[in-house]
């Protein structure tokens, strides 16, 4: 097992030094020119100055290698400067990934956005598993029951509806069709300088993370429901079931600590593959409501062509999908004795 | 053929001989079983028809401004009222329609042909094998929504001026929908024809001298095609929903150029004071994405046969 996680670890590493190379690569070949939006008035000459300033004018694979250092030499190293307090080396002149629209560094708009995606999209999805968990149990074990077919349906319209409908058909509900003053209100928009400091202030905090949680606890539900129904139902039919009955155990400890810790292992696999797609799905409905989030930060990069930001954030995206990928195939093998991966 | 006529000349002992039953017979059978997947099928041939034969009866141009008719609630010369430029909303959606279902069925195959070949070639040739399913690992691990916006960002311009503004985002759209959802089909394809290279009847035709691409083409691509079907079905739900919210980002078509992503999103400016806006094209896409995974789902079932079987 150690082993193998070693092996994983080293194996992620030229993984995602290609992906990166990809992304670069798609962004440095496209064919769009930073100093486009910038008025017509402005000489080629000066536009040549900005692009070089832009760090524009060197070839591509020293920009590229120039990347790579400031992303995984200096931002490191300004975080543990920054959380220990302490200084290391010529700390002045450490090149950073800098955004082309704020002139600010990257990450340091990355650290700015983290806590709003992580609070709704993390809210969103504890929501989705504690809702999908016992929706599937049941389901499985009064199958083809009403709950059955009801919860089932309801995972399907939940998987197939798009989380933009959702998100606007809860606002048209919540925030304009229900009086302003009355205690069922939402707030469509995310106040992101809201302090909570007494009860009322949390209140408030709940009511407008209602919404955005709602609509992605909803969606990740149909999803890991019908996983869970599957995965269940495959091992309701097993003939250790059938012993542990026979034994005479009770209903309740076959079902829950027999049948649920076994069908328990395909899902937690499923949630730890889903995370990163979260952060993806995530991208919409902070949109919807106005969450200055990760995703809001990449809608802004794109619409602004602000490479290097995009490539930064999507790296970050690239870089998540990669560990939770690695992170569920560890699980799988802790949780299933018979797995072995040497 | 001949079965059904040999019951009538059976000895008068024998019981009557069954009906000749053909695999698709059968599938159909299981398939017209599951109520979901017959409801879904209904409303997607709905849907489809609507689409397509609508404008012929409902002629109201999309793009037509009628300023002096706009913000209409529904009446009967504008079923579901104007918007804030008087154009007729019916209308948009129809034609909305055909540009989203055709921006899926494209895109839906693309994704299939490219998963079908790489998946058929990984599995078939040995030598392709390990390079092939690490580039679809690779495909895997990129964050697919963040790089669709990126690349659309990038190569709109350049191929709006190269095959004009609807085209060009069609094109980019499909094409981009398309490289980036193959990898499921490519995996399923290559287990399923890793099995079947090893069959028999694969080893009969190499001993008859078919040629490789003959037996591919002949013996393992017709035994992939269930498996291909359950694809096409949820590739068609994916690019849907794929299309519509890029769309709904505002980077999909130009806005005089009606989908349902793009309606939802234009409808959203005036959410407070017309919701009808973004249901109507948010019920349209919520509705066909839900009968094509019904569908999808019902033609899992029937061709699996464990499932058949069970009956």
């Amino acid at each position: 097992m150690f082993n193998y996680t070693i092996r994983r670890l080293l194996f992620t590493v030229p993984t995602l030094l290609l992906i990166s190379f990809i992304i670069f690569l798609l962004l440095d070949l496209a064919p769009n020119d930073p100093t486009g939006n910038l008025p017509m008035t402005i000489t080629p000459e000066v536009r040549e100055k900005i692009r070089i300033s832009l760090g524009l004018g060197e070839p591509i694979h020293i920009r590229y290698l120039l990347w790579l250092q400031q992303f995984f030499v200096n931002e490191p190293l300004n975080l543990i400067e920054e959380w220990w307090g302490i200084q290391i080396g010529d700390a002045e002149n450490r090149l950073r990934v800098q955004s082309w629209a704020t002139r600010s560094p990257v990450v340091d708009l990355v650290v700015e956005r983290m806590p709003q995606t992580l609070w709704v999209v993390g809210m969103s999805y504890v929501v989705g598993i504690l809702i999908a968990l016992p929706i599937g149990i049941i389901s499985a074990y009064k199958h083809y029951s009403w709950f059955d077919q009801i919860g089932t349906f309801v995972s399907m319209v939940g998987f197939s509806i798009p989380t933009f409908l959702t998100g606007t058909v809860l606002i048209v509900l919540f925030s304009v069709l229900i009086d302003s003053s009355s205690p069922f209100w939402l707030p469509s928009i995310y106040d992101t300088t809201h302090r909570v400091t007494d009860w009322s202030s949390f209140v408030v905090q709940v009511k407008q993370m209602a919404m955005p949680v709602m609509v992605l606890a909803l969606f990740n539900a149909a999803q890991l429901s019908r996983f869970m129904r599957a995965s269940m139902l495959d091992n309701l039919s097993q003939d250790y079931v059938r012993t542990a009955r026979a034994k005479g155990m009770k209903e309740r400890v076959v079902l829950l600590v027999h049948v649920l810790r076994n069908s328990l292992i395909p899902v937690v696999t499923v949630i730890a593959l889903g995370v990163p797609q979260v952060f993806g799905g995530a991208i919409i409905t902070e949109q919807i409501f106005k969450v200055n989030g990760l995703g809001q930060l990449l809608i802004i990069g794109v619409q602004g062509a602000d490479i290097p930001l995009v490539q930064t954030l999507t790296f970050i995206f690239a870089v998540l999908i990669v560990l939770f990928n690695l992170i569920a195939d560890l699980i799988y093998g802790i949780l299933d004795p018979r797995i072995r991966y040497d | 053929m001949t079965d059904a006529a040999l019951p009538n000349q059976a000895p008068p002992g024998e019981p009557a001989m069954r009906p000749h039953r053909s695999l698709w017979r059968d599938v159909w059978a299981q398939f017209a079983v599951h109520k979901g997947a017959m409801a879904g099928t209904g409303i997607f041939v709905f849907i489809v028809l609507a689409v397509f034969i609508g404008p012929y009866i409902h002629t109201l141009d999309p793009s037509f401004i009628d300023i002096r008719n706009k913000n209409q609630g529904p009446s009967f010369e504008h079923p579901m009222g104007t918007d804030q430029l008087g154009r007729d909303t019916f209308a948009q959606v129809l034609a909305g329609g055909q540009v989203s279902l055709a921006v899926g069925v494209t895109a839906m195959a693309l994704s299939l042909v490219i998963g079908t070949l790489i998946g058929v070639l990984a599995g078939y040739f040995r030598r392709l094998d390990g390079p092939l399913m690490r580039f679809t690992d690779l495909f895997l691990a990129l964050p697919l929504l963040p790089l669709l916006l990126v690349i659309i960002m990038l190569f709109r311009d350049t191929l709006r001026s190269a095959f004009g503004p609807e085209t060009g985002i069609f094109i980019l759209i499909v094409f981009v929908i398309g490289i980036t959802s193959w990898m499921q089909t490519a995996r399923i394809v290559r287990g399923d024809v890793l099995g079947l290279k090893e069959r028999e009847f694969v080893l009969a035709a190499h001993s008859i001298g078919t040629r490789q691409h003959r037996v591919i083409s002949r013996h393992i691509f017709p035994n992939v095609l269930s498996p291909i079907m359950v694809s096409a079905t949820l590739g068609i739900a994916n690019a849907i929903i794929t299309e519509s919210a890029l769309s709904f980002l505002g980077l999909g078509f130009p806005s005089d150029f009606p989908t349902w992503g793009r309606l939802v999103f234009d409808g959203v400016t005036f959410l407070e004071q017309h919701p009808e806006r973004v249901l109507y094209p948010g019920m349209a896409i919520a509705l066909t994405v839900l009968s094509v995974n019904y569908m999808g789902d019902g033609i899992r079932d029937a061709l699996d046969p464990r499932i058949r079987s069970n009956r």
